[in-house]
């Protein structure tokens, strides 16, 4: 949405598009199971954080009608980390709630995803598994409201 | 005005570990998981983290079993831990129109785009108390095969014709108000009414809402839209240099319509109320929309004869933190201050007994 412009250079547009859709899965998913599956990926990189992880919060916005001018809603609890691989990627996590590890490793996941080395397993063994658990929840959410689908007929009065 | 006092420090204590054993109750029944009150009391989530203004069920969740279930309680345990917090920065603005929905009614078009659908309501439902079926089965909601339409707004569809107001639009130089930086002021612009309203009482929005359907500033309301789901937030952040999506938030938007604006350069139009809440909390949504409305009397023309339409009025006095403040401080001390009132009344009733008028009765009493 308001990714800033770095002109013509696609190939860092088209990454920074993975690494947001990377993002948008792990910041919803499971922190246990994601662990898990970040631990089940074998060996790592050396890596260190460049910002310890830390939970806060961010004022989340509205508009005026659905569709006007922003107004503050309210707060969100959010966590952050910040995790450089020694070959120099740097990764950034964030996650609402006050689970601070669980944005380290989104962090660490957003590194990883940038290196060559490990983005198709990062791809495969974490974001794969998370997308289709996502998926098939919503597509279960989906048809129980489909479900309450309502048809109003309205009563004509005073006829006949 | 109340005077500080010494002491008591071993009753007040004693108080507190009484209340703790009070709110835990008999130990010989389980304690409640906080797992169980974020999934089983989720409306008391809802409304504890929309009114004390921080979107996280564990920590509402938290609050209401500390608070032993009142609800006033656990909001101002919310906005207190709020200070314990730094502030990162605003997301961007949610975009409710790309809501995944499960739950969207209309009371004005019966047959819209993407249709309407019931979700999880109390709607409809007898409002019989059902016997304690505790080893009852689960229920299991049935399931129909989900086909991917758009469901605009119904606002959006009025708007293509021309009927309804435009909101406002957005001014990128103007900043956004927040009350939880600078204290409010009068007159209050609508952003900022927008989110005294958002963390309003609910019983408080709900009493003047009503007041305004009984006539007390009528505006002549029409739920447009009400709509339940899932929104994904999304925050730039400045090390990262682009928007990251923070992941989904529940929220209950209403639209309400309400009667024509016009005058003799521009044609008559449906104008606007509009209310957004955390979680599902679809009273307080919908209360919100219609004082939203009436808190539009200034900006629209109207006569300011009714409280829902007087901003000072209402912004000063729906926030229950504040407002559970000022009340309950009145059982804190006042000895001196009553002293004084009693010495008061002991010269007036002497006074009065020497045979004084009252008109110097009334005088000595000011």
């Amino acid at each position: 949405m308001a990714t800033p412009e770095f002109g013509p250079d696609t190939k860092n547009a088209a990454l920074i598009e993975m690494r947001r859709e990377a993002m948008r899965l792990l910041a919803s998913a499971d922190a246990r199971a994601l662990a898990q599956r970040v631990a089940a990926l074998g060996d790592l990189p050396a890596h260190d954080n460049v910002r310890r992880p830390e939970s806060g919060l961010v004022m989340v916005r509205g508009r005026i009608g659905g569709d006007g001018a922003p107004f503050n809603l309210g707060e969100a609890s959010v966590s952050r980390a910040a995790v450089r691989l020694a070959s120099g990627e740097l990764g950034f996590g964030y996650a609402l709630g006050r689970d601070t590890e669980k944005a380290r490793l989104i962090a660490l996941c957003d590194a990883l995803i940038q290196s060559e080395a490990y983005r198709d397993a990062v791809a495969d063994r974490v974001l794969s598994p998370v997308r289709a658990e996502r998926e098939a929840q919503e597509k279960l959410s989906r048809e129980r409201t489909a479900a309450t689908r309502v048809e109003f007929f309205t009563l004509v009065r005073g006829e006949d | 005005m109340y005077v500080a006092v010494k002491g008591g420090e071993q009753a007040i204590e004693n108080a507190h570990l009484l209340l703790a054993s009070e709110r835990r109750g008999d130990p010989a029944i389980p304690e409640l998981s906080l797992a169980q009150i974020s999934e089983q009391l989720t409306l008391a989530v809802d409304r504890v983290m929309t009114e004390g203004s921080i979107y996280d069920r564990e920590l509402a969740a938290l609050a209401i079993r500390q608070a032993r279930g009142d609800l006033i309680e656990a909001i101002f345990l919310l906005r207190a831990f709020r200070a314990t917090l730094p502030r990162f920065g605003a997301s961007e603005p949610v975009d409710t129109g790309a809501m995944a929905i499960r739950r969207r009614i209309s009371a004005t078009f019966k047959d819209l785009p993407g249709g309407q659908i019931l979700g999880p309501t109390f709607d409809y439902t007898h409002r019989l108390i059902e016997p304690d079926a505790a080893d009852a089965a689960p229920q299991v909601p049935a399931v129909v095969d989900a086909v991917e339409e758009p469901m605009p707004r119904v606002t959006d569809l009025l708007a293509a014709d021309n009927l309804i107001e435009r909101s406002p639009a957005r001014d990128f130089d103007a900043p956004v108000g927040d009350l939880t930086r600078e204290p409010l002021s009068f007159p209050a612009e609508r952003d900022v009414r927008l989110q005294n309203l958002a963390r309003g009482d609910e019983g408080f929005l709900l009493a003047l809402g009503y007041s305004t359907q009984r006539g007390f500033g009528r505006t002549h309301p029409f739920a447009g839209e009400i709509r339940l789901g899932e929104v994904e937030v999304e925050f730039v952040a400045e090390d990262a240099g682009f928007a990251v999506p923070l992941g989904r938030i529940t929220v209950t938007e209403c639209q309400m319509i309400n009667q024509f604006a016009g005058s003799a350069t521009e044609p008559p139009r449906f104008t606007r109320g509009y209310g957004l809440t955390f979680g599902h909390c679809e009273r307080k949504a919908m209360a919100m929309a219609l004082v939203d409305r009436s808190l539009r009397a200034r900006e629209l023309g109207e006569d300011v004869k009714a409280p829902a339409q007087d901003e000072e009025f209402v912004l000063s006095h729906s926030d229950n933190v504040q407002a559970t403040g000022f009340v309950e401080h009145l059982k804190l001390p006042h000895y001196v201050d009553f002293q004084a009132e009693l010495g008061l009344v002991r010269k007036l009733r002497s006074d009065f007994e020497r045979g004084a008028s009252p008109d110097a009765l009334a005088e000595a009493a000011e």
